[in-house]
């Protein structure tokens, strides 16, 4: 049997969010971020987006993104100042603050999304 | 660490180098992987954005064309040009290591390597152009 | 005029020295030398209290393996012609303790790979008048690439998690357990499974992939720990969903 850690589930959702924030993520930014700044497309309707947000199915894929993408976040970062600057005195508070960050991150886009309903 | 050796008169001194803070400097494919590990501070930096964009659209139409000029603002472009070149970064690292780790049998044929990594695009491909769709059109 | 390559060699003599040094010898290279040929002529001509391993010169027993102009190479592997006039800096392996010159403690990863349990494990051994196990050419390929392992080390001496933290297992080690785990004639997955997910076993890797890209024998370790990764975590869900079915 293996000794209970978090890790195998703290690495499936590492992976899950590396996949649902590299499907999702490049073409949301290029049109909030890139496109409609520049001008090069036009930028939806505030009625058209209000709507989109109201929809169930958008909402639960955008919390769904939101959740994951965090905890990709949160993993990689964690072992990124654990290998990178070697910080491991500092392990656990490293740890609370990444996986913190990533569920506050995630309760503050469901209560958006609750809102937008 | 199990079986420390004394050192005695008869046992030498072991030299041990401690790897450098900027052991990720030393080579190309380091650096190539940190900036993939750093990426996913800009994965972070959209969920930023977007949890931004979805407030600004629960206050009113006019915060929501706030946020449209926010977004036109030169340091705001700047970040977000920066941040979605990281994004595709991270998109094609991640979508070519995933043939790596999902191993895939149909039977007892293996299915190649190619074929996951080519399914990722496509889907990444078919997502996207959705995501236009709803976004724009729809 | 290209025949000839200056060798900077690390020495380090610890009853004499506290910190390494280097000295330069000029030795021929034909086309067809190594660097285990260049050191083998300082060693019988010029200074012969350079220490070093080596073996079959060949490729084949992993013993001869050493950082070249930094880095991880087999000097049996590596062509002194591709290199002349130099100079080429041969330093001892990376990541692992200098005992003399060139020569390094491979205990931990010897330690490490015991504690994979390297060899097929059976609840019950076939007796021998059952015959040989058979096994197709498909459920070979399965596991034939991580059986080409020499246990040379060079991944070890690439990997920076390693050299950062070096209670991590390992590539090699991971490896091999998988050449063991993937082999059908293996029952020994569950024993395995609890060296290889502690906190220091797969789950220290972050995927650098230096240690495939420096493997002599193209092992691709890198992706032998992927794979682990994936199974390791499914059967984590499975054992936390259905204790008792697993």
């Amino acid at each position: 049997m293996i000794k209970q850690h978090p890790e195998p589930l703290l690495w499936m959702l590492f992976s899950a969010g590396g996949v649902m924030s590299g499907m999702l993520m490049p073409a949301l930014l290029f049109l909030f971020g890139v496109a409609f700044p520049l001008g090069w497309l036009t930028p939806p309707t505030y009625e058209h987006v209000r709507a989109l947000l109201a929809n169930p199915l958008i909402a639960v894929t955008l919390f769904g993104l939101v959740f994951l993408s965090l905890f990709h976040w949160a993993h990689r970062f964690r072992h990124t100042l654990y290998d990178g600057l070697q910080i491991k005195h500092l392990e656990e508070v490293i740890a609370t603050l990444c996986y913190g960050g990533a569920i506050v991150g995630s309760a503050v886009a469901a209560y958006l999304l609750w809102q937008a309903r | 660490m199990p079986e420390m050796p004394l050192y005695t008169d008869y046992h030498p001194r072991w030299l041990r180098r401690r790897v450098s803070t900027y052991w990720w400097l030393g080579k190309r494919s380091y650096f190539a992987f940190v900036l993939r590990e750093g990426s996913c501070m800009f994965v972070a930096w959209f969920v930023v954005y977007l949890l931004m964009l979805m407030r600004a659209v629960l206050q009113g139409e006019a915060r929501y064309q706030q946020f449209l000029a926010l977004s036109s603002r030169p340091w705001m472009l700047a970040l977000n040009i920066v941040s979605f070149l990281f994004l595709v970064y991270h998109a094609v690292t991640f979508f070519d290591a995933a043939p790596r780790a999902l191993v895939v049998h149909v039977g007892k044929t293996r299915v190649p390597g190619s074929f996951i990594g080519a399914g990722h695009y496509a889907a990444w491909l078919a997502v996207s152009a959705f995501m236009f769709w709803l976004v724009l059109g729809a | 005029m290209r025949d000839h390559i200056k060798l900077q060699v690390a020495r380090y003599l610890p009853e004499k020295q506290s910190e390494p040094s280097f000295d330069e010898h000029e030795v021929p290279c034909p086309k067809d030398w190594v660097v285990l040929d260049g050191l083998n002529y300082i060693k019988d001509r010029i200074d012969g209290t350079l220490s070093y391993r080596w073996s079959c010169r060949m490729g084949i027993c992993g013993s001869c393996g050493m950082t070249v102009n930094g880095e991880p190479k087999l000097t049996c592997a590596t062509f002194l012609a591709d290199y002349a006039p130099g100079p080429l800096r041969i330093e001892p392996l990376r990541n692992f303790p200098v005992i003399r010159d060139l020569i390094v403690d491979i205990g931990d990863f010897m330690r490490k790979l015991v504690a994979v349990k390297p060899f097929i494990v059976r609840r019950y051994e076939k007796p021998l008048s059952e015959g040989e196990f058979l096994q197709t050419p498909q459920e070979l390929d399965e596991y034939k690439q991580f059986s080409m392992c020499i246990n040379c080390m060079l991944c070890y001496a690439a990997c920076p998690i390693y050299g950062l933290d070096p209670k991590f297992i390992g590539p090699a080690a991971i490896a091999l357990a998988q050449r063991y785990n993937l082999d059908n004639r293996d029952e020994g997955s569950a024993q395995r499974m609890e060296v290889l997910s502690e906190h220091a076993g797969v789950w220290g890797c972050t995927f650098v992939g230096e240690c495939t890209k420096v493997c002599p024998k193209h092992v691709d370790p890198a992706g032998a720990i992927q794979r682990y990764k994936l199974t390791a975590a499914i059967d984590s869900m499975k054992a936390f969903f259905m204790p008792r079915g697993a």
